[in-house]
């Protein structure tokens, strides 16, 4: 069965070969073949579950050692993967959308031309990914992790034309950068305190107190600091609203549903260091905590559909990065969320992504309105999704969401009670922002306008291939968290990889069920006591700083601008202006000195035969000098 | 030469030597001067030879023989004389300015000479020259005898090294003056067709000195209207700056004569004033010795050169409208 | 009389043919001085044979002569093409060299 984990890779990665190498003869099938591929793989990651499921909880970890990358001395570095349930669970999520969103572009990009390098693109994503997951110890995994950002990059600004989504993939692609140093440092520092990378050796080490808390909080603090740029949490949040600006189908795939969760997946896998942190967890929590908050308020006040939507993604990972800090409490949970969340994001990307195919690439949702009737197959997988992420009782939102407000509680004192606050106003958040996309959208009179060339939009239910995988997304955010919690199934699946605890909650998990319910409620009621209730506006009123702000995504670029940028360009200028000024001075103040000089000396190479031969003879006579005085001395 | 074999022969030198030496010594160190510091080639060319043939002696005061003869019969014989030649060749009489362009050249020679000399004098008093061992053992078997045997045996690679670079010079020499001929000769009329086609001078040129009062080869020829000729000198002399200008007198005398005439005969004077030709002639005033270059740069020959070439077709021209 | 009588003269007259190689503008009177600095060593070379009692100077001095007839050859056969070309025997009409 070892075998077999290099089989998950194998097909993505030569789909991604075939299809960017394979040239314009491939264009006519080459989506099909990505499809395929990504299929394939989602059967080999079936079959490898289903051999897991048949073994004991304690040895579902499989390693294929592929072979000795970097053996030098003490240094080794090796291709070798690691499939225990962890990576299982990430390797099925993204397998199954990937292949789902695969089936959904080839309906969305049907008219793109440059349809089979996407696939190519897709593919290299769904390897890298992959690759991410699957990895053995973390060198491979910073391989898998630069893959997906170049994936997300080329896919982002997939429509190069347009200048916003170039600038869009440049921007992802540099905050990306700022994370990936944190990593890079992460494992160079882990490097010299343990002597390896393999998840194997660094991670008990650090479990047995290999190294001192400092080093351990250092190791902590990069590892966040690259998981805050992959899964764009606060303060490296700015790139995902923009990334927008690719295809809705890498937003539902990349940034929904898999990439972004990376950053999840790097914290839950290196527990071990961060229980051997206490201070890196907090900053986890506090990241986690103050994105949760931001990306909701984001999201509330976007009017484009699918950057209202980032905000809701960049909240729900901020979930995740809560439960995740909150150590075996909430690991578990973040996981959970994770999947289930995988599954009505994608579903509600995909959703949106139908909608604007009906609307001529419109966004902006006060143009939308009353489109339930024209496209009823959206409306429904919309409005499941929808349902599942507010937490609808019995929905998958319901039952992941509420457990990490539970494991928030648990953290137990004032913290817990905070933290308990704070996910109960981001679960009320939650069901406004979503029921204010939803009224906005689907209900109310229709607001349509005729795009910038004029015409007029025909909403209309988007083709089979793209409807297919929606309802397959909507059952699962149906089904997921009332499956997982059969039996605690997920619980029990994970926890021998990482561990699960049971914090001292001062409430009981029925009360946090009500109380999230209830602020579910209110807000929902909120959102339709301002959007459903009257005609909405078709410009959005001026409204209050807080409103501005959020339209703003909170002053994120503004503060960047005038915290890096700003003082970079002072640094710049001033560096310039040493270098013209003295630099300079001194290089071309040499220069013309030797120029000078030189200008002297060439007078002394004036092309008569006579001044050469008084050189001559002046050298001749100095020789004669040289010899007798040293024939004197 | 006897009594100087004499000399040569004996190991410890003889007062009659230190005389020769003396007396002999100046006038070789006087000749070098000359050749430095004359003004015509040939009076260097003269000093020079002056100076060699005393070295010859020295040579044979000293023993060698052979050398000497050789000195005298190559050096002075054929090589100067081959100098001379040359000097013939690019214009004998043609005295090098001696005021110096080159700034500090003469400076700068001076202490290099200066230096150079008083560098070697003191490299001479440092070594240990001692005293003559003479000759007479190595001349035992006669000077050319002893030479030959040397030259055959000893430095026999030398020798024929120094054959070939001999021939060798030869060669190159005759090479580096040798024009090769890569066209056919053009035949007298082709030539003829030429020159009527670049509208050179057709008939003769005027001889000079015709209507002058003197006849020599360096004095134009009076054209009809008094002014003299161009045409009629060779332009090597006037490249040189050996054209005798015609004297004013004489014009004015001309002039008379023409107006006596003229009033004898009963007709309107209509004879111009004579005028000087043209300043493409080099400017040269009565002091027809005096060189044209003398306060000018080198580049002057070359362009009073070119503006006698130039001068010339044009020149033609107008005698030919006249 | 000693050796060093006529290497003091084979010294004096090697430095005058210097100064004129140095000073003089005439190709051919630069080749005279030239030849005089040649002339002046053999000097010193036939002083020398003298001095140590064999003829090696002297067949020094034999091969100095034929290098400077040689060179002589040359020499003039360059002056000689140098006139043709520029109409000048000038030393400095040469200065093509220069920038």
């Amino acid at each position: 069965m070892e075998s077999l984990i290099g089989l998950l890779l194998a097909p993505p990665l030569l789909g991604a070969a075939v299809l960017l190498l394979g040239g314009r003869r491939l264009d006519r099938v080459g989506h099909w073949i990505g499809t395929a591929l990504a299929a394939t793989s989602f059967a080999v990651a079936v079959v490898l579950f289903a051999d897991l499921l048949g073994r004991d909880a304690g040895d579902r970890t499989l390693t294929q050692h592929l072979y000795s990358w970097v053996p030098v001395g003490g240094f080794q570095a090796d291709i070798a993967f690691r499939l225990d349930q962890l990576s299982m669970t990430f390797v099925l999520l993204v397998t199954s959308v990937g292949t789902l969103i695969h089936l959904y572009s080839v309906g969305y990009m049907e008219h793109d031309e440059r349809r089979r390098r996407f696939f190519g693109y897709l593919n290299l994503f769904l390897a890298a990914m992959l690759l991410l997951v699957l990895a053995d110890n973390y060198l491979l995994l910073y391989v898998g992790w630069e893959g997906v950002g170049l994936a997300s990059f080329l896919l982002i600004g997939f429509w190069q034309h347009k200048p916003s989504a170039a600038t869009a993939a440049k921007k992802a692609f540099v905050v990306n950068r700022v994370g990936d140093i944190g990593l890079a440092i992460a494992i160079l520092v882990m490097f010299t305190t343990f002597g390896t990378f393999a998840f194997g050796e660094v991670l008990p080490a650090a479990a047995d107190g290999g190294a001192t808390e400092t080093t351990m909080t250092l190791i902590g603090l990069m590892l966040l600091l690259a998981a805050c740029g992959k899964s764009a949490q606060v303060p490296l949040q700015s790139w995902l609203g923009d990334a927008m600006e690719g295809p809705t189908p890498v937003s539902a795939l990349i940034h929904a549903a898999t990439m972004v969760t990376a950053g999840v997946y790097l914290i839950v896998r290196s527990g071990a260091i961060f229980e051997a942190a206490p201070d890196a967890q907090t900053a986890v929590i506090v990241v986690g905590a103050v994105t949760l908050i931001f990306g909701a308020i984001v999201g509330c006040a976007k009017d484009d559909i699918k950057k209202a939507l980032a905000g809701s993604t960049m909240s729900q990972i901020g979930y995740m990065m809560l439960a995740a800090g909150l150590g075996p409490i909430g690991f578990v949970f973040a996981i959970m969320h994770l999947v289930t969340h995988g599954f009505f994001k994608a579903g509600l990307f995909l959703g949106a992504g139908s909608v604007m195919h009906g609307m001529n690439d419109e966004v902006d949702m006060r143009r939308y309105g009353g489109l339930r009737r024209y496209m009823p197959i959206t409306f429904v997988t919309f409005g499941l999704g929808y349902l599942a992420i507010i937490g609808f009782p019995y929905l998958s939102g319901f039952f992941s969401k509420d457990e990490i407000i539970y494991a928030a509680f648990g953290r137990g004192g004032t913290q817990g009670w905070i933290l308990g606050g704070v996910t109960l106003l981001g679960a009320g958040l939650t069901a406004y922002y979503m029921t204010r996309i939803m009224i906005l959208t689907f209900f109310g009179e229709k607001r349509w306008q005729p795009d910038a060339a004029g015409h007029e939009p025909h909403p209309h239910e988007s083709p089979r291939t793209m409807t297919i995988p929606m309802i397959v997304l909507a059952v699962g955010s149906v089904s997921a968290g009332f499956l997982f919690n059969l039996n605690h199934a997920f619980v029990d699946w994970l926890s021998p990889v990482t561990g699960i605890a049971e914090g001292d909650s001062p409430v009981s998990h029925l009360t946090v069920s009500i109380a999230a319910t209830t602020v579910m409620l209110i807000g929902v009621a909120i959102a339709w006591w301002q959007y459903g209730r009257r005609p909405v506006p078709e410009h959005a009123p001026t409204g209050r700083w807080v409103t501005r702000a959020a339209r703003r995504d909170l002053l994120q670029d503004d503060f960047n601008h005038a915290a890096f940028v700003l003082p970079g360009n002072y640094l710049t200028r001033g560096l310039v202006y040493v270098d013209h000024k003295l630099v300079d001075g001194v290089v071309n103040g040499t220069a013309a000195a030797f120029g000078g000089l030189s200008g002297r000396l060439r007078r002394v190479q004036n092309g008569y035969a006579r001044s050469y031969a008084v050189s001559m003879f002046g050298g001749a006579a100095l020789l004669i000098a040289v010899t007798l005085l040293m024939r004197a001395v | 030469m006897s009594t100087l074999t004499a000399l040569a022969a004996e190991t410890t030198t003889s007062g009659g030597e230190a005389a020769q030496f003396w007396i002999l010594a100046p006038i070789a160190v006087a000749g070098g001067l000359g050749t430095v510091l004359m003004r015509r080639a040939v009076h260097s060319a003269l000093c020079l030879a002056g100076t060699m043939v005393i070295l010859a002696l020295f040579y044979l005061a000293n023993g060698a023989y052979f050398l000497g003869v050789v000195q005298i019969v190559v050096y002075t014989g054929a090589v100067m004389m081959l100098f001379l030649f040359v000097l013939m060749l690019v214009g004998v009489s043609a005295a090098d300015s001696l005021k110096e362009t080159l700034k500090g050249q003469r400076l700068l020679a001076a202490a290099c000479g200066l230096g150079l000399g008083i560098l070697l004098i003191a490299g001479i008093g440092q070594a240990s020259v001692g005293s003559f061992t003479g000759l007479a053992e190595a001349n035992a078997d006669g000077n050319v005898q002893g030479l030959a045997s040397l030259l055959f045996t000893r430095y026999v690679v030398a020798f024929e090294v120094t054959g070939v670079l001999l021939t060798i010079a030869a060669v190159g020499a005759t090479l580096l003056t040798h024009r090769e001929r890569i066209e056919r000769n053009k035949t007298q009329r082709e030539q003829a067709e030429e020159r009527v086609r670049s509208g050179e001078q057709l008939p003769p040129l005027p001889a000079p000195g015709v209507y002058a009062r003197h006849n020599a080869v360096d004095i134009p020829a009076l054209l009809p209207d008094g002014r003299p000729s161009d045409l009629s000198v060779n332009p090597t002399l006037r490249e040189r700056g050996q054209v005798r200008e015609v004297h004013r007198q004489a014009l004015a005398d001309l002039a008379a004569i023409e107006r006596r005439t003229a009033e004898y005969q009963g007709r309107a004077v209509t004879v111009t004033p004579p005028r000087r030709a043209g300043d493409a002639a080099p400017a040269t005033d009565e002091g027809n010795d005096t060189p044209a270059a003398e306060g000018g740069g080198n580049g002057d020959h070359g362009d009073n050169g070119d503006n006698g070439r130039d001068n010339g077709p044009d020149a033609a021209g107008e005698e030919a409208r006249r | 009389m000693s050796p060093e009588n006529y290497l003091h003269l084979a010294a004096l007259l090697f430095t005058i043919g210097a100064c004129g190689v140095l000073v003089r503008r005439n190709a051919i009177v630069v080749f005279m001085c030239v030849e005089l600095m040649l002339n002046a060593g053999n000097l010193a070379l036939v002083a020398f044979s003298r001095m140590h009692g064999n003829l090696d100077g002297q067949i020094m001095a034999f091969f100095v002569m034929v290098v400077a007839a040689a060179e002589v050859v040359v020499g003039l056969a360059i002056i000689v093409m140098l006139y043709r070309s520029r109409h000048s025997a000038s030393v400095d009409d040469a200065s093509l060299m220069k920038l």
